[in-house]
């Protein structure tokens, strides 16, 4: 036995003789993941999330969360001598006095981005295959769940440094509080400890941004990913991947060593990144204000679509008895918000009552083979350009030629005609491509070769395709449309009425499809050719 | 059903086609080598890194094309830490994808629904542990419990009422009263209306009492915007235009959407507009809201000038400045 087994053999059997855990271990270390681009997306997310643990942790240790006003005397001489907050002085401090500062600043803004964008993507991932259906509806209500904190969390943490940009920021959120019915102006004095801007703010959300939300965050990935272990991953579906099993490699060596390199390849873009793209130069925009403000400020992008939203807001507010609603803040702000990210998190459990179906899935579908659940899903990313377009309307404006009042109506009119097109739209793609599907099967491939048949005629050979590539396309299953019953077993009309109806509809919707051929199908028509 | 009956059959995992490091030891050893030279590489980055901490000075700027200046020592830490990362990244998977097996492994799945049996006696067994505890029967116990825990939910929404004061009628309130002089910001002067000339705009303060100190709070309400026009120029009624004096007229510079400060004036439109979100308000028509989502005019300041020629408030603001709120009454 050569020394290095020996070595791991005295620590596996210290460890089992302390847990039992041999037996565990043994197979969960060769545990199969299947293999797919698009199953990296939430690797993403985890690795970004643990950049961001590091990188913020650097900061803490020179950050000071502090609204105490101080003069500053750091070596950025346009603001010498400036009177500001200490959490501003701190972070010039970070940036120009500190060794390695600004890089980790950058780094944890960048890695704060790709954190919200690969979220955003996975969450893409998930609801176009179908991923989140039983049994993985709770995985999905994380996902949604850590999607709304992320935002939360890149707003509060963007906060921080108490520049010109993000004073105005929280400025807003302090609207948004002060604006809530009967309590808002409760809220807002208790949260900023008196009025705005106060001196307590910062050092609340600092608490918030390094504690209380990294905590709940890496709690809500544990579970995420005990159970993603646990239920094992879904496949993409291809020949000999069924729902009774799971096609890919194992977790030790090559996952562990791919999905271990992938980490350190993330982590190397993440600081690419913060070393030759600046971001958020906060001395540029001086500390802040309330009586000033810096033109042309934009919020990041997972902020930019609240604020499109809130741009292009009627200007609507009730006066009645002595009091205010202030409609065009409370719609944007928190109504509309509010339905979108209610409606996300329910939309397992709406499709699952819709199909009337409660078995398990596994297999993922192709968004073609899903066209309502992949034309929804258009309709809302539809929705979030929409209102981002408008969240960026001054630059637009300025970049097309184009008048900020053009812009504005066209997102306010566009918000409510674009999306049901898109949903129209998507809709269709993806009936013909299920309708191309069908073809190729059933016809082959064409090949754009010629060939001239013995009476002069012209043909285009057709080059049939492999087995495996007839099954990938005809796999999936057929949705039929629920049957729901109009009378029930006496004969009576069904009590169900209304919603009975909405479901037998749009269980209809959901079952439009072009049928998938079939191996006679295929046979009768080999038949008739020859 | 007859397609169901009828698919296409499953023709199985496609055979497995070797690679050549896999039968060949000379792509074998390439590989290997090739693995160790992206980790030596990852070595060097650690190397420039370290040196790059130690030997360049922060604010040196090195010329790059496309970024331009940049700061040396972030830059070249940065790259350094880039290099280390990114070749142990590049390493690991080319390890894996040319040297560890990839014969894709199949592994069974089972559905989780436990067997009918597990389940009925799971179900037995609650109901006989909850029958040990009485929890059917003893509603007295479950109902005291029930408001224990109910009113435990109360301490910490009581516990945090000491966050901040109550709000009474500060959001109301600001600095500015009757003969309250308008002073520059930044600066602190008083101003006379000379100092303004037709078209200009200025930002101005209440003057506060001798020794008191101006706050971010009290900027926070108080901050005005003056802008002069030619008296001709107005569209008010006869209350308006007695708030103005001699062209010059005065807005709260907290935008009364959601409390940013409203920056730009354009003189040829004599519009002001809040970069926030756009809203637009006529100057001429005491700042009428004509584009944007705000619901309300920014509010005048009544003002005028004292015996001595300076500008002041003739009174208060009369209604709240900012963005509204519930206890807002018009
Ligand atoms: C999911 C998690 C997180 C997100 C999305 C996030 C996001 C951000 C963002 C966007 C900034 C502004 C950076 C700038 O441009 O200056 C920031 C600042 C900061 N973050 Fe985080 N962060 C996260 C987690 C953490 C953690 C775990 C810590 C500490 C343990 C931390 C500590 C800090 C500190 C000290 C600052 C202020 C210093 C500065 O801005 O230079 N963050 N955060
Ligand atoms: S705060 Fe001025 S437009 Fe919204």
């Amino acid at each position: 036995m050569k020394k290095s087994e020996k070595i791991a053999g005295n620590v596996a059997n210290y460890v089992d003789e302390r847990t039992g855990a041999a037996k565990w271990l043994k197979k969960n270390l060769t545990k199969v993941f299947p293999d797919h681009w698009s199953f990296m997306l939430g690797e993403i997310c985890l690795y970004s999330f643990i950049i961001l643990l590091l990188s913020g942790t650097f900061l803490t240790f020179w950050f000071d969360p502090s609204q105490r006003e101080v003069i500053y005397n750091g070596s950025y001489a346009p603001l010498s001598h400036v009177t500001m907050s200490a959490s501003y002085a701190s972070t010039l401090h970070i940036s120009f006095d500190v060794r390695g500062g600004l890089l980790m600043r950058q780094i944890h803004h960048w890695a704060a981005l790709i954190f919200m964008a690969a979220m955003i993507a996975h969450l893409m991932r998930i609801f176009f295959t179908g991923a989140f259906r039983k049994p993985r509806e709770a995985n999905w209500l994380i996902g949604v769940g850590l999607v709304t904190l992320g935002i939360v969390e890149g707003f509060l943490g963007y906060s921080l440094p108490d520049d010109l940009l993000s004073g105005t920021g929280i400025r807003i959120a302090e609207a948004i509080l002060q604006a809530i019915p009967v309590v808002g102006s409760y809220l807002a004095f208790f949260a900023f400890g008196g009025q705005f801007p106060g001196h307590v703010f910062i050092p609340r959300i600092y608490t918030v941004h390094v504690l209380l939300l990294p905590g709940i965050f890496l709690a809500l990935i544990t579970i995420h990913l005990m159970l993603v272990w646990y239920q094992k991953h879904t496949q993409y579906p291809g020949p000999g991947r069924t729902e009774k099993n799971v096609v890919g490699y194992p977790l030790m060596p090559v996952y562990m060593a791919k999905a271990g390199g992938f980490f350190f390849i993330v982590f190397g873009v993440t600081a690419f990144l913060g070393a030759v793209a600046s971001i958020n130069p906060i001395w540029l925009y001086g500390p802040y204000t309330p009586g000033q403000i810096s033109a042309g400020s934009q919020p990041d992008f997972y902020m930019g679509w609240l604020d499109g939203l809130v741009r292009m807001a009627p200007p609507l507010e009730t006066h009645a008895f002595g009091h205010t609603i202030s409609w065009n803040i409370l719609l944007p702000g928190l109504i509309v918000p509010g339905i979108l990210f209610t409606g996300m998190a329910l939309y397992p459990f709406i499709e699952a009552w819709i199909t009337g179906d409660k078995r398990e899935h596994h297999l993922l579908d192709r968004p073609r083979n899903a066209p309502n659940r992949t034309a929804i899903g258009a309709m809302s990313l539809a929705f979030i350009l929409v209102v981002l377009i408008n969240g960026g309307n001054d630059i637009i404006a300025t970049h097309f030629h184009l008048t900020i009042n053009g812009i504005m109506w066209f997102t306010r009119i566009g918000i409510f005609v674009i999306p049901p097109l898109v949903f129209v739209a998507t809709k269709r793609i993806c009936l013909s491509l299920q309708r191309a599907d069908r073809e190729i099967v059933l016809h082959g491939r064409e090949t754009g070769r010629l060939v001239m048949l013995p009476h002069g005629e012209f043909i285009e050979v057709h080059e049939e395709l492999s087995p495996e590539k007839k099954f990938t396309l005809t796999q999936h299953e057929q949705n039929l449309p629920l049957a729901v019953p109009n009378t029930d077993s006496l004969g009576v009309r069904n009590p169900q009425g209304i919603k009975g109806k909405l479901r037998a509809r749009m269980s209809q919707a959901n079952a439009e499809q072009v049928p998938a051929p079939s191996e006679s199908e295929a046979k009768a028509l080999e038949g008739g050719h020859h | 059903m007859s397609n169901e009956i009828s698919k296409f059959s499953d023709p199985g995992l496609p055979e497995h086609i070797h690679r050549k490091s896999d039968s060949d030891p000379m792509a074998e050893k390439r590989a290997e080598q090739q693995v160790a030279i992206l980790f030596l590489i990852s070595a060097l980055g650690t190397v420039l890194t370290i040196a790059s901490y130690i030997f360049i000075k922060q604010g040196t700027f090195v010329y790059l094309p496309i970024l331009g200046d940049v700061e040396a020592s972030q830059l070249f830490l940065g790259l350094g830490l880039t290099i280390s990362l990114i070749f142990i990244g590049f390493g690991a998977v080319q390890w894996a994808r040319r040297l560890m097996p990839d014969t894709e492994v199949i592994a069974e799945r089972h559905e989780f629904r436990s067997e009918e049996i597990d389940r009925k006696e799971f179900v037995e067994t609650i109901k006989e542990r909850a029958a040990t505890a009485g929890l059917g029967r003893r509603s007295l116990i479950k109902r005291s419990l029930g408001l224990a825990l109910g009113l435990i939910g109360l301490t910490p929404l009581v516990m945090l009422r000491d966050l901040g004061p109550l709000p009474k009628k500060a959001l109301n309130e600001t600095s500015w009263k009757s003969g309250t002089r308008l002073v520059t910001d930044p600066g602190n002067r008083p101003i006379r209306p000379e100092d303004l000339e037709v078209g200009s705009v200025a930002q101005v303060l209440p003057e506060l009492p001798e020794g008191t100190e101006r706050t971010l709070e009290n900027i926070g309400t108080d901050a005005v915007l003056l802008i002069r026009l030619r008296p001709t120029e107005f569209n008010l009624d006869a209350k308006r235009l007695s708030w103005t004096h001699n062209g010059i007229i005065a807005f709260s510079k907290i935008c009364s959407h959601m409390g940013c400060a409203v920056a730009l004036y354009e003189q040829q439109t004599k519009h002001l507009l809040c970069p926030c979100h756009q809203s637009t308000f006529d100057v001429t028509r005491a700042a009428k809201v004509i584009f944007g989502p705000a619901a309300r005019p920014l509010p005048q300041l009544a003002i005028s000038v004292d015996s001595q020629g300076y500008l002041v408030a003739t009174q208060g603001f009369t209604e709240p400045i900012g963005p509204s709120f519930w206890e807002r009454s018009s």
